[in-house]
């Protein structure tokens, strides 16, 4: 076939065997704000830690309903809380807390382990 | 020597209470961090131990916060505390003149009415009866006052009181039965012997009449002495634990030992001064929007109880609002930090992404801080002001806010957040500058009291008023009608309530508020709290703009960001921070002087 330079996007369809929701799972119970999230990016936007990397909160909460699993840990301790998120998330998430529980759940599991 | 058996309880309830003293005492100093020994140690035999005596005769005895808080509630307290310590020190005296000995036992001056009849032997002793029975007289109308209160507190300016646990509830009725039963006791064997007082003497008399005394006033004695050893034994597990404890607190604040960052034994110390009188309870915003189990005085009572209760540590504003009015003083913001830090999970080395770029130089570095770029009129108002004034300044964070840390500080991730304070303090101080200003509050409290800057540190707001008292900036004023919002970090946070206020006068008619200055509200949008719904805080956000807007002014004037930020949800009233006040009142000072040129 000819290869025009057009290429398709690889299939983003979630892959149901390779996810596990505990991380919802644990935040729907614990701050049940979280699902109030519609991945708008506003928190993205005016992140303090998104000016000096790629910490992107929009993407780590899709990732998180998915139930990816990414290295979540060294992502959330960019986090400074300064709470610029919170002021501006027109659904009224409480990111503050989410990061924090974040932390917990993961702390928690290691623990366990 | 005195005796009798009823005398027993009474001993084995004082020495009880003794022992667990200072078995927790001892426990307490144990955990007290290096520092705070050495401290102590320096500082017991000095001068400040009279400053701390004086703190405790006006505090402890007197209840001077009290009185100027509720005068009923002041004198409830200072008749109990006061009165029974003049009643112990001047029965002492009337035992040591009767025995004409220096030593006595403890039991002798409580019990002194019922083994000495005969009192021709000690000198003054009609004085000394005038006096005991004055004394518990006093005592007894405190004693009534506070049973009144259990029915009746708003007579005493107490709208909640605090829900009690059981050993609070024991030493609660024993100490209401102590003294009634010791007047009961006196004027029974008044009675029986003809002796007493004008208040026991009298009361004997008319008992004697009406009641088989003789069998009745030994009983009584066994029933006093009975009461006394419940208080005493309830008293360590329960709130009367404050009042050897908060003796000890004055003197440890003396001597410069306060909780910092970490619950150690001096936290011990504070939170075991807390006497739970509930006055925390009113003042809390929290309690019209949510169940009020968090207020300052149950977070303290579970860390009495060595509980973490997360929902007790993490839902709070951090306003100060409870810290303004408690009587021991107890700073219940620095503890909830401490018990934060207890609960999360601290990392040392998160932000190592931030990178050192070179720093320009400059005079004064101004740091807009991250809230400040949520409301980008402040920043740049701010630059114009700076401009107008010809000052050489450098915007620390132009392109973008590193956080200062005290958003972590308050999350207890204290060790987070001096990483970052390292991080922002090696670049302030490469610029070379002598001042460092900032537009937000939240900030400014971290660099007064973490930074520890060479440097000075200033609010906009000090700032500002510099630049008009230098006269780099005219104002004029538009006598349009302003209030002020204090913000909590700015004003019960680091005390500046003037300086704002000043400026607002220049530029406007500023109307005082009933609840302004360290009575001020919390806007809602407090990075303290952590549990609150979006609903819920601005719930809070509406009562207090409900309350401004009955002064029904042109301007809301603020001095921070976040507030501003809050309030501006509900847009009706227009919202100002003072940066924004004051390039207006340049500008229009500056087309005045133009029209007065053309004119001429």
């Amino acid at each position: 076939m000819k290869d025009f330079g057009y290429t398709i996007n690889k299939d983003r369809q979630i892959n149901f065997d390779r996810t596990d929701k505990w991380i919802y799972e644990y935040l729907k119970k614990h701050e049940p704000s979280f699902k109030l999230c519609i991945g708008c990016g506003t928190c993205t936007a005016t992140c303090s830690s998104g000016n000096f990397t790629d910490f992107n909160l929009r993407r780590l909460f899709t990732l998180i309903h998915r139930g990816y699993k990414l290295d979540m840990k060294d992502e959330i301790t960019k986090c400074m809380l300064c709470g610029k998120c919170i002021m501006v998330c027109p659904r009224g998430v409480n990111t503050r807390n989410i990061i924090l529980k974040i932390n917990e759940v993961i702390e928690n599991r290691k623990r366990k382990k | 020597m005195n005796f009798d058996p009823f005398v027993i309880p009474f001993l084995t309830g004082l020495s009880f209470l003794c022992a667990v003293l200072i078995f927790k005492y001892a426990k307490w100093f144990i955990k007290l961090s290096r520092e705070h020994k050495f401290k102590l140690l320096k500082w017991i035999f000095s001068h400040k131990i009279i400053l701390a005596l004086k703190e405790i005769f006006l505090e402890s005895l007197l209840h001077r916060k009290i009185f100027r808080r509720n005068f009923v509630l002041g004198y409830m307290h200072a008749s109990i505390a006061l009165g029974w310590l003049l009643l112990i020190i001047a029965g002492n005296l009337e035992t040591k003149l009767h025995s004409s000995k220096f030593f006595n036992m403890p039991y002798d001056p409580v019990f002194l009415k019922f083994f000495v009849h005969e009192r021709s032997g000690i000198p003054i002793a009609a004085f000394y009866t005038f006096v005991m029975d004055f004394l518990l007289l006093i005592i007894l109308i405190g004693i009534g006052l506070a049973v009144f209160k259990r029915f009746r507190s708003m007579l005493f300016g107490l709208k909640r009181t605090t829900r009690l646990k059981s050993f609070d509830k024991i030493a609660r009725y024993s100490i209401w039965l102590i003294f009634p039963l010791r007047f009961l006791a006196e004027s029974f064997t008044s009675g029986q012997y003809n002796t007493g007082g004008f208040l026991t003497g009298t009361a004997g008399h008319f008992f004697a009449a009406v009641l088989p005394v003789d069998y009745l006033s030994y009983p009584v004695w066994w029933g006093y002495s009975i009461m006394l050893c419940m208080f005493f034994i309830a008293l360590p597990f329960s709130r009367y634990m404050h009042i050897p404890t908060e003796v000890a607190l004055i003197m440890l604040r003396n001597f410069g030992i306060k909780t910092n960052k970490i619950y150690d034994g001096i936290t011990e110390f504070e939170v075991n001064s807390c006497p739970r009188c509930g006055i925390c309870i009113d003042v809390c915003q929290l309690n019209e929007v949510q169940a009020s189990d968090i207020q300052a005085v149950y977070f303290i009572q579970s860390s009495r109880e060595n509980k973490k209760d997360e929902r007790k540590a993490f839902n709070c504003l951090l306003c100060g609002r409870c810290e303004n009015v408690c009587p021991v003083g107890i700073e219940v913001n620095a503890i909830r930090i401490t018990k934060r830090k207890q609960l999360v999970f601290d990392n040392k080395n998160a932000f190592n992404f931030l990178t050192n770029g070179s720093t320009e130089k400059a005079d004064v570095i101004y740091y807009a801080g991250c809230m400040t770029h949520l409301t980008p009129a402040v920043k740049s108002s701010m630059c114009r002001i700076l401009d107008e004034a010809n000052v050489n300044y450098l915007f620390l964070d132009k392109d973008g806010s590193v956080c200062c840390g005290r958003p972590l500080l308050m999350a207890g991730k204290i060790e987070a957040a001096l990483s970052l304070v390292e991080k922002n303090k090696k670049k302030i101080l490469e610029s070379g500058a002598k001042t460092l200003v900032t537009s937000c509050p939240i900030c400014y409290k971290i660099f007064r009291e973490e930074y520890k800057l060479p440097i000075e540190a200033l609010h906009h707001s000090q700032y500002i008023l510099r630049l008009v008292r230098e006269k780099k900036i005219t104002l004029s004023n538009s006598q349009q009608c302003v209030v002020y919002h204090d913000p909590c970090e700015l004003g019960r946070g680091c005390g500046i309530y003037d300086e704002p206020r000043e400026i607002l006068s220049r530029t406007s008619q500023l109307v005082p508020m009933k609840n302004e200055k360290n009575n001020s509200w919390c806007c809602g949008g407090s990075l303290g709290d952590f549990k609150l719904s979006a609903e819920q805080k601005s719930e809070i956000t509406r009562d207090v703009l409900m309350e401004f807007m009955a002064y029904s002014p042109e301007i809301i004037a603020t001095a921070c960001p976040l507030c501003k930020k809050t309030f501006a949800k509900y847009g009706n009233a227009k919202i100002q921070d003072i940066a924004e006040i004051v390039l207006a009142s340049i500008l229009k000072e500056k087309v005045t002087e133009k029209k007065v040129e053309v004119l001429q």
